[in-house]
């Protein structure tokens, strides 16, 4: 058997696979489920200060080809996050990833602050929602100077805990706000949010089907994408630990994702094609793969890619 | 694919002072207990449990409760809606079976479905309501070769005055043996039905539904605690085994944005 486990920030993880944010993610119990069926950590729902309320039903649609959601992350506030990850943090369980968002920088600051008092053992800020944008405007993640003012706004009122900024893949030049958070002093970056926003209209009605018309696009087909950005991120800097997220379904997907560059593997939509036990089968599929490559840490994988153990990118 | 599939509304019956029914074609087949979220464009979106598929058609026995409830109760045949599914765990039964069903409210059709297709089962069939006149689909079941007919009303204009769980009771202590309890309707009867199985080790099914978003598993509003299952996938139809290591069952629920309500 390979050794899957990987540290991130510091923090170690039995495997790189991750609950992505916004996926069975609100309430403590749906978390602990989510380890035993295989997860290496969890990432919670996106938490607000105050209570924050959703998008009208339908909120989620899917094929054999794509998602389209727009739940406009929903959340009860502060005080249930602290009840709820308080709760799965005395299990000592799988790390836990607490996602935090708000519509204004100082909000993000206070949201942070409250979070923190929880000691999630690392904070991810999720600047990159699409389908809020009737209520917020354009994402943070879209602006090199609004990524940067969020970054430090987070990093001056967590203390000690690993900054994680997830960014938009929305964006003409994913390098430049990587390098922004990072200057700003993101300890890593989740490459990458949902695409979009798309639209499916229903032509029987001659309606969106979603209630919010517009949606975040996720699923297979954004895998290349995100291995794209994780490749150009981490070639522009290295040393910017990476969690790869962005239509990750198989065991092959993650060590792909790996390869390029990052350290940590969130799989969110994959849950939808493969069920609840999609952890576990990806990190079998890891494990054959890395049988019969002869690797034997899995952590060895990262970033080879970019030097001579894995072909030169030379694009 | 978890999509809507727009179809029109072939017929509409009130059922009772409070409910419709809808029936309408649908190409997929379901079991009972399990449901179809319904789509009205520009309302809303919500999950319904199935009342009756007779194989090319369901039927959705909706009562007016809330406002996504009574903009369902202006449709008209011909109006078109948008229908997914079907989602969910089903009941089950074995042939020769003894059975006892303590429907409430809705439930009353997805009880009557199963009755019709057990009929090779013995089922005593205790209905319940306020009054007669919100006793859904009594004309129907009381039809059904299978099946003895109990009807309870907490007013007493029809059977037994009184409450469907006491009936059920007295005729567990007149010494009625039941090799499955049907059980689907409000949480605090479910409950009560639940814990009298469990003591008497008599087999219970029952829906524990939750305030459900995708209905796929996806969005975790439906995850109950503390097992961390959905309700949409590995329920909403549970076996009284599971049911008791769902520690929220006949405590509390989650709203749409995952706050704790009690019952």
């Amino acid at each position: 058997m390979a050794d899957l486990s990987v540290t991130f920030c510091g923090v170690k993880f039995k495997n790189p696979l991750v609950l992505a944010s916004g996926i069975l993610g609100i309430t403590a119990s749906s978390w602990r489920n989510v380890v035993k069926n295989g997860a290496g950590g969890i990432t919670t729902k996106s938490l607000w200060l105050e209570e924050h309320r959703g998008h009208p039903n339908p909120v989620i649609i899917a094929n054999e080809h794509y998602m389209l959601n727009a739940v406009g992350v929903p959340d009860a506030g502060v005080q249930k996050a602290q009840e709820e990850c308080g709760k799965y943090l005395a299990w000592k369980s799988s790390p836990l990833i607490a996602n935090i968002i708000a519509g204004r920088v100082q909000d993000f600051g206070k949201t942070a602050e409250e979070i923190a008092k929880i000691k999630p053992h690392i904070i991810e800020v999720n600047i990159s929602c699409p389908n809020v944008e009737d209520e917020f405007g354009k994402p943070f993640a879209c602006s090199v100077g609004d990524a940067a003012a969020v970054t430090r706004e987070v990093k001056k009122r967590v203390g000690n805990i690993p900054v994680v900024i997830k960014l938009s893949p929305n964006v003409e030049n994913i390098v430049a706000i990587a390098r922004s958070v990072a200057d700003a002093g993101a300890d890593g970056v989740n490459v990458m949010n949902t695409i979009g926003p798309g639209m499916s209209i229903n032509i029987d009605t001659r309606t969106p089907v979603l209630a919010n018309k517009v949606g975040g696009l996720s699923g297979p087909a954004l895998k290349p994408l995100a291995v794209k950005y994780i490749a150009d991120i981490r070639r522009a800097l290295p040393k910017l630990p990476i969690i790869g997220t962005g239509g990750v379904l198989t065991g092959e997907d993650a060590i792909e994702m790996m390869m390029v560059g990052a350290t940590l593997v969130g799989v969110g939509t994959g849950v939808y094609y493969r069920g609840p036990q999609v952890f576990k089968k990806i990190t079998d599929e890891m494990q054959a793969w890395c049988k019969k490559e002869n690797v034997k840490r899995v952590r060895d994988l990262i970033g080879v890619f970019h030097n001579g153990n894995g072909r030169r990118f030379e694009p | 694919m978890d999509f809507p599939l727009v179809v029109k509304i072939k017929k509409i019956k009130q059922e009772t002072p409070q409910t419709k029914s809808f029936v309408f074609e649908y190409p997929k087949r379901a079991k009972p207990g399990q449901f179809v979220n319904i789509w009205l464009p520009g309302v809303n979106e919500r999950p319904m449990s199935i009342s009756f598929d007779d194989g090319k058609n369901y039927t959705l026995a909706i009562a007016a409760a809330g406002e996504s409830t009574r903009q369902m109760h202006a449709l008209r045949v011909e109006d078109k809606i948008g229908i997914r599914g079907p989602y969910g765990t089903h009941y089950q039964w074995k042939d020769g079976q003894r059975i006892a069903m303590l429907p409430g409210g809705y439930g009353a059709g997805p009880t009557y479905w199963m009755a019709t297709l057990a009929t090779k089962c013995k089922i005593d069939f205790f209905l319940g309501a306020r009054d007669k006149s919100l006793l859904l689909f009594a004309d129907k079941i009381k039809k059904l070769k299978n099946v003895r007919f109990l009807p309870s009303t907490n007013d007493g204009s029809a059977g037994v005055k009184g409450f469907n769980v006491e009936c059920w009771m007295q005729e567990m202590e007149r010494g009625v043996k039941y090799d499955s309890v049907i059980t689907i309707g409000p949480e605090l009867m479910m409950y009560a039905v639940s814990k009298q199985c469990a003591k008497r080790k008599v087999p219970c099914q029952l829906s524990i539904e939750r305030y459900m978003k995708c209905a796929f598993g996806i969005c975790g509003n439906c995850c109950v605690d503390d097992l961390g299952i959905t309700m949409c996938q590995q329920g909403p139809v549970v076996d009284n085994t599971l049911a008791g290591k769902i520690a929220e069952f006949g405590q509390y629920h989650r709203d749409d944005v995952g706050r704790k309500k009690e019952f």
